[in-house]
């Protein structure tokens, strides 16, 4: 596998140099991949669970006798 | 009337890169623009990617997130990070052929001795039914007062394909 590359621009000079990563930043980016992965998933857990309650409570409130309208009304 | 909106560094990417940094950034402007037209080499329609300062890891990072596509939405936080994450905002190889995320991040009072904030918003592209255009917003912080001399931007994907771009402003405030 072809070692990821950095390039650095040097807004000073204009002097682009391309590099191989180092062990260290190759490291950071999987912990960045990782963490970014876990993110995502907790928002998708939240999300998840934000819409499963809003079904279960307009269920609930459709069995008290609310039409669809005014469930859609109450929730938003 | 003084040019406030300047064209500091670009850089339009003749091969693969999973990092690009601009340094030694003038500190003669008030603020900082970066706009940037993504894609990664990694499978996915879209992605993230993820920002650092002056070479600086740690844990003095942190971000508010918000985002929404064709079938969902979400948001979250992280605090106490190695780099300001969840960057939204990046085309995965899988996403329709040439076509680019658009982003911009916006970093005020850089040269300031006080903490970082910046606001970012990005847009990734591709044209399928199942994936209306998608589009996420963060807040970040960098726990950090001295001023920004280099800034690193990075894929959460794997490498940002040929033909990314990468553009810094500066802003005067007069």
């Amino acid at each position: 596998m072809t070692t990821p590359t950095a390039i650095e621009i040097n807004c000073e000079t204009g002097i682009v140099t391309e590099r191989p990563l180092t062990a260290q930043e190759i490291a950071a980016n999987e912990g960045a991949q990782a963490q970014a992965e876990a993110d995502a998933k907790a928002a998708e857990e939240v999300a998840t669970a934000k819409a499963a309650a809003k079904a279960s409570a307009q269920a609930k409130l459709a069995t008290l006798g609310l039409t669809a309208d005014e469930v859609a009304a109450l929730l938003g | 009337m003084p040019s406030t909106y300047t064209l500091i560094s670009s850089n339009v990417l003749s091969s693969t890169a999973a990092s690009v940094t601009f340094s030694a950034i003038p500190s003669t402007y008030t603020d900082l623009v970066v706009r940037l037209s993504l894609r990664d080499t990694g499978a996915g329609l879209d992605g993230l990617y993820w920002l650092t300062f002056n070479g600086s890891g740690g844990t003095a990072y942190s971000n508010t997130f918000l985002y929404g596509y064709g079938t969902g939405t979400g948001s979250g936080r992280a605090a106490n990070q190695a780099g300001i994450y969840d960057l939204y905002g990046l085309d995965g190889s899988t996403a329709t052929a040439n076509t680019y995320a658009s982003s911009e991040i916006y970093i005020p009072s850089y040269t300031v001795a006080q903490n970082k904030p910046i606001s970012q918003f990005g847009v990734p592209e591709t044209n399928a039914a199942s994936f209306s255009n998608g589009m996420g917003i963060t807040a970040g912080l960098w726990r950090n007062t001295a001023a920004i001399t280099s800034l690193t931007i990075q894929s959460s994907i794997t490498s940002f394909a040929s033909t990314s771009s990468f553009y810094l402003y500066g802003i005067k405030n007069s």
